[in-house]
């Protein structure tokens, strides 16, 4: 994540300043009301703070001190002097929060603005898309990312207000005395420049603590949850060396991190001090001289203390914007992606099965799904070793209306390939797939859902009660879910549920057993009365005997049915198999045939058989 | 699943142990820490006094230097050097104060750690329960951090600002009594403020935290549930809830963040209200004569460095109370004493042949919330059990979802002592028997394939870590599952994957199987899978566990029928007893539960 920022050098510091111009410009249009009101803020900020210092020269030369040599002090004058400090400090208050308050409503509104606007485009984008992203990539890129973009908009109002405030300064300061002014321009250069190398080199090592920090979290994870493992097999000690390295590792860059600030920490600290001594050195000379008042001296050593602290803010800014270029370019990254998805016009019709063609079509899965096996490719020839292998390769088949269609073959064989095909899931890289007649392609994307249910195989469920997740926030009668629900052998443990269909599943549906969800996923499609429903392995965590149960009262139904099944005993329950293996149609026919004349097909039904024999 | 990974492991004791206690508590165990610290303060307070030098350089500068009119310059010149060579030591003792509390803190703190990770392991499963994982994790991890993140922040804060707020209003009170006394008097009141902001602070901050939750949540339903939203076409209601949990978060971290800006500017408006009433006081008894101008203006530079620090510790408070919870909670995975422990040096060792196995009357109890191991109260989860395994006898036990047979195993491995009752293995009490050498004879390959990140060989080793190559590859030959492992990319060396996710479910469960066959235990105990691999890979798993049971004691704990009627005998589990025991044959014969599960089961998979 932070990489370019370890291992920046200076050339690539210029092109990264030009980035990071680029950044705050996109930031500056998306939240212009917000950073205007921080940009008034830090305006005031920054003007109530030199008039403060001034305000305290001021009252040294002509309240404290006259008064002092006069021997008496009018009350009004002292009233004055007191209700001027509250006056400029509630202004300068004033000018801080309003900066502040302007910066966060300016950085939780970018925030805003690109997780709607790429979460937008994830809704958009086809499932392909998503395949070729792991799920984590894309949640750091709503999260993470986003979040470090708009990083940039904490420090930029107080750094804009700081940079009035250095010039202001800068003016004064040559206006009253050329040597006062040379100690300004040696001392804040070198309190700017300290704290960017050290921000930077904080950020290195912090990033590197915080990828241990991870490592360490990892480890811990891992090994907690084969605390069964390492038990049973006396692995502790090992386990504890593992562990022990990593933590040593994090030590080791927190102590790097205490000797950054070591050293830096006393040099930022000092230099301002450093500055006011040189202030108090040499304004004492020109007061010898006559060129300055004893009152400007206390105005720029106070000035000195005030600016000294803000200064810092430059490190910080510049500390942030590796990052959130970084985070800027991601997130652009995703917004700039182009769906390609396009929607035709076409309804199909309403009422009965569907009909299902698959005409020669083709595809191929991208490379990038094979990323976490370190880049070796997995030629897969043998059968069931849940190796994916890459699509299909053609496959020309009809599905006549109202059938009920098995598609059997060993894993990796295309068959969940195909029938994500079935309800444009994504589109086929050559060949058709069509409903009805009407291309995929072509039909409306409203009427296609209508038309179409997929069962995934994984089931998915919504942090919500059971009856949203059925549903899905669509409108149906509460008997249509129940009958939906009793279709799918559901209705009976739901009931039984603590708050029955308004019970909430917890996070993933973790709170239910994987028969279960897979029971309510079917309900989801069933409800939805499909004219094409497509299972996908979709009740392998069901009892036998249950799912025998669902696909038999399937079988009522005026609906088209391809399932992808394992199975025997689903198998024979459809009107005809079709058998897939390299991507292909190998063949098809009724069970009873395919059992006889295919033998690739035998092997794999008996391979259950067997199981039950003592081998 | 079953009893064990629903019952909350008992905390350790009663947290109402004070902070001071606490810390004492660390300290003790921490000596590192103990050792360091005091000379880490010490400079600490050399560090902050340098601070004060400033401002009383330019009181004496213009108080002394610039009096009259007159310049003083040989006095202006001696007061700088002097000054500056404070600024100097100032900031040395600075550097080495952080250079020493790194070094010191973080040493002791991964020390503390390893410590806490290791004892994690050694207590019994009983605390190692699914939900508690989480938890235990944050042990290691997050609350020491943050136990890190206050000793070089907070902490550190606490000393040098207390030390600084000390100093300065002690200079203030040196050069004008009255003066310093106007300060003190304030200091309620910034306190006050202080509180008011926190107390509101933390109800935001707290409620930024849900809706962050609440957020990523959504996010992680949108991104995982794509297919679905897809298939569905249920864009728009997706939609409507990412823009209210977006909106949710921004609203409240904007009000968080409102309330922060807030304080900000009124921490800047009472140091003006401060320096205010300074200068009004300050200047009538300047002109009194009372005082000098030079300390009005010196008291100026003294108030930001009372008041500041003042700000500072009251966030450095809070960071110290979470910082204390936290050692605190890891302190207290330290204290629970392993309730399942090693014998050590005192226990026995099981011979080197086939083992039997005895239980006598053995009653176990999984503990409620908050009762120790050996207070367990709760039903019992197997009811006087007693029964005898023969040396080399294979044994499948089959049960119903909480019919007593994981914990029956887990008795059986040792991984839980039994409530009342013995087990005996070898005709030696287990409680005996030294864990290295039971963990040496006695192999259970549970349920999911756990793998670790690393090689398939870095896994198969771990059942024993002196083999070479070639005996990974032999123990994969005996298993029959050679061709499987010469077809992989990269063979023994093929990458797992984050706990094994580069391979399927059913190629994990082969790598633990060779685990364990390399192992070369004499008793063997299996919890076999039910997952829905593909029938080939089935077919695949059943040889090799024909293969690995050969000629020693097994018990295997079976999901399909098929395993127990490979077996030399069935023990059928019900409510937390042994209700039949037998052949596959006899017990079909008898019917009662086997008949019923077996019938269950016969309708699900025949064609």
């Amino acid at each position: 994540m932070t990489t370019e920022a370890e291992t920046a050098r200076p050339t690539d510091d210029v092109a990264l300043l030009g980035r990071g111009g680029d950044l705050i410009a996109r930031q500056l249009r998306r939240a212009p009301r917000e950073f205007a009101v921080g940009g008034f803020g830090t305006l005031l900020y920054a003007a109530m703070t030199i008039v403060s210092s001034f305000v305290v020269g001021w009252i040294t030369d002509s309240v404290l001190l006259p008064g002092v040599e006069a021997g008496e002090i009018g009350t009004a004058t002292l009233a004055g002097a007191a209700a001027a400090v509250v006056g400029v400090a509630a202004a300068r208050a004033a000018g801080i929060t309003l900066r502040r308050v302007g910066a966060y409503y300016a950085q939780y509104r970018l925030q805003y603005r690109d997780r709607i606007e790429v979460t937008d485009r994830y809704l958009d984008l086809p499932i392909e898309w998503h395949r070729r992203h792991p799920t984590g990539q894309l949640l750091s890129n709503a999260n993470e990312d986003v979040e470090a973009a708009s990083f940039v908009a904490a420090p930029l109002p107080m750094a804009f207000g700081v940079v009035v405030m250095l010039l202001i300064t800068a003016i004064l300061l040559m206006l009253t005395d050329p040597f006062l002014a040379l100690i300004g321009f040696s001392v804040g250069p070198a309190l700017v420049l300290a704290n960017y190398v050290f921000q930077r080199k904080m950020r290195a090592v912090a990033a590197k603590a915080q990828r241990l920090r991870a490592e360490v979290a990892e480890i811990a994870h891992e090994s907690f949850d084969a605390a069964l493992v390492v038990k049973t097999l006396g692995r502790e000690d090992a386990e504890v060396g593992r562990f022990g390295a990593r933590s040593d590792a994090l030590r080791d860059r927190m102590v790097e991190v205490g000797r950054l600030r070591a050293a830096f920490d006393p040099l930022i600290e000092a230099l301002p001090n450093v500055g006011i001594l040189a202030v108090l050195a040499v304004g004492a000379w020109r007061v010898d001289q006559g060129a300055v008042t004893p009152g400007t001296l206390i105005t720029f050593a106070y000035l000195f203390r005030l600016v000294a602290l803000p200064v810092r803010v430059f490190g910080w800014l510049l500390g942030e914007l590796p990052r959130s270029v970084v985070g800027m370019d991601r997130v652009e990254g995703v917004l700039g992606e182009d769906g390609g998805v396009r929607y035709g016009g076409r309804t199909p019709a309403t009422e009965g099965g569907a009909e299902a063609d698959a005409d020669a079509v083709g595809y191929l899965y991208a490379e990038t799904e094979y990323a976490d096996l370190s880049g070796a490719n997995r030629q897969r020839p043998a059968a069931g070793n849940g190796y994916e292998r890459r699509g299909i390769d053609s496959i020309t088949l009809s599905v006549d209306s109202g059938k009920t269609v098995a598609l059997v073959g060993p894993t990796g064989s295309g068959k969940s390939t195909f029938a994500h095909l079935l309800v444009r899931l994504f589109d086929p890289d050559k060949g058709e797939v069509s409903l009805d007649g009407h291309g995929l392609v072509d039909l409306d994307r409203v009427a296609l859902t209508d038309a179409v249910s997929i069962v995934f195989q994984e089931t998915f469920l919504f942090n919500d009660t059971v009856y949203n997740n059925i549903t899905l926030g669509e409108t149906f009668d509460e008997s249509e879910v129940i009958s939906a629900a009793t279709l799918a052998q559901a209705n009976e443990f739901i009931a039984q549920l603590d708050d029955g269909y308004a019970t909430v599943v917890g996070e993933r549906g973790a709170t239910l057993s994987g028969g279960q969800r897979q029971r309510i996923a079917l309900a989801r499609a069933l409800v939805r009365n499909p004219r094409l429903l497509v299972l996908d392995d979709a009740t392998s965590a069901v009892d036998p005997a249950v799912e025998n149960a669902i696909l038999a009262g399937l079988r009522h139904l005026d609906t088209t049915v391809v399932i992808v099944a394992y199975r025997r005993s689903s198998i024979t329950l459809a009107d005809e198999v079709i058998y897939i293996d390299y991507g292909r149609v190998i063949d098809r026919g009724p069970h009873a045939v395919l059992y006889d004349s295919l033998p690739a097909y035998r092997d794999l039904i008996d391979a259950y058989e067997q199981e039950q024999e003592p081998a | 699943m079953t009893a064990a990974t629903t019952t909350t492991a008992p905390p350790a004791q009663p947290t109402a142990e004070g902070a001071l206690a606490t810390i004492k508590r660390g300290l003790s165990l921490s000596p590192e820490l103990r050792r360091g610290l005091p000379g880490t303060i010490g400079i600490a307070l050399l560090a902050t006094a340098g601070r004060v030098i400033v401002p009383i350089a330019v009181q004496q500068i213009i108080d002394s230097g610039l009096s009259g009119g007159d310049v003083d310059m040989s006095f202006v010149m001696r007061m700088t050097m002097v000054a500056l060579a404070a600024v100097v030591i100032t900031a040395a003792a600075t550097g080495w104060m952080h250079l020493r509390l790194a070094r010191v803190a973080e040493t002791a703190l991964s020390g503390l750690r390893i410590r806490a990770f290791r004892h994690i392991h050694d207590l019994s499963m009983l605390h190692q329960a699914a939900e508690q994982r989480g938890v235990l994790v944050a042990r290691v991890t997050s609350d020491v951090d943050q136990i890190s993140r206050f000793m070089q922040w907070a902490g550190l804060m606490l000393i040098v600002n207390t030390g600084q707020a000390l100093l300065a209003i002690t200079v203030m009170l040196v050069l004008s009594v009255p003066l310093g006394l106007v300060v003190l008097a304030l200091v309620p009141l910034i306190i006050l403020m202080i509180r008011w902001f926190q107390s509101r602070l933390e109800v935001a901050y707290l409620q930024v935290r849900e809706r962050v939750g609440h957020m990523l949540a959504t996010l992680a339903e949108t991104v995982v549930g794509a297919p679905v939203i897809w298939a569905y076409g249920i864009e728009t209601r997706t939609r409507a809830r990412l823009q209210e949990a977006i909106e949710g978060h921004r609203s409240a971290a904007v009000r968080a963040g409102t309330i922060s800006a807030s304080f900000s500017g009124a921490g800047e408006l009472s140091s003006a209200i401060v320096v205010a009433a300074v200068l009004v006081v300050g200047t009538v008894l300047a002109v009194d004569g009372s005082t000098t101008p030079g300390t009005v203006v010196a008291f100026l530079f003294l108030v930001q460095l009372f008041v500041q620090p003042v700000q500072i510790m009251g966030e450095a408070v809070n960071e110290a109370q979470n910082a204390v919870a936290g050692w605190r909670r890891v302190l207290d995975v330290l204290a629970i004493a392993p309730d399942v422990a090693d014998p050590g040096a005192d226990g026995v060792d099981l011979p080197h042949e086939p083992v039997g196995i005895r239980f006598e009357d053995v009653v176990f109890r999984y503990p409620r919330p908050g009762e120790t191991a050996s207070e367990a109260s709760a039903a019992p989860a197997l009811r006087n059990v007693t029964l005898q395994i023969a040396p080399r006898e294979r044994v499948a036990v089959v049960g119903e979802t909480g019919s007593g047979k994981t914990t029956f195993a887990k008795l059986l491995t040792r991984l839980l002592d039994p409530s009342e009752g013995c087990v005996e293995i070898g005709g030696l009490d287990i409680r005996k028997v030294r864990f290295d050498s039971l963990r040496d004879r006695v192999v259970m390959v549970p349920q999911e394939g756990i793998l670790f990140r690393g090689t398939i060989a870095d896994n198969v080793r771990m059942g024993r870590p002196d083999a070479g190559d070639r005996e990974l590859t032999a123990s994969f030959r005996r298993l029959g599952l050679d061709d499987w492992l010469g077809e992989l990319p990269a063979g023994l060396v093929t990458p797992v994957g984050e706990r094994g996710g580069a391979l399927s479910v059913g190629e994990r469960q082969l790598v633990t199987l060779a685990r364990a066959a390399i192992a070369d235990p004499d008793l063997l105990v299996l919890d076999e899978a039910t997952s829905a691999v593909d029938p080939v890979t089935e077919v695949r798993i059943s040889r090799a566990l024909h293969e690995l049971t050969a000629g020693r004691t097994v018990v295997t704990i079976a999901h399909r029928l098929s395993t127990a009627e490979a077996a030399d005998r069935v023990l059928v589990f019900d409510g937390g007893r042994v209700v039949q025991d037998g052949s596959h044959a006899e017990l079909l014969a008898e019917g009662g539960v086997y008949g019923r599960l077996y019938a269950s089961w016969d309708r699900g998979t025949a064609g």
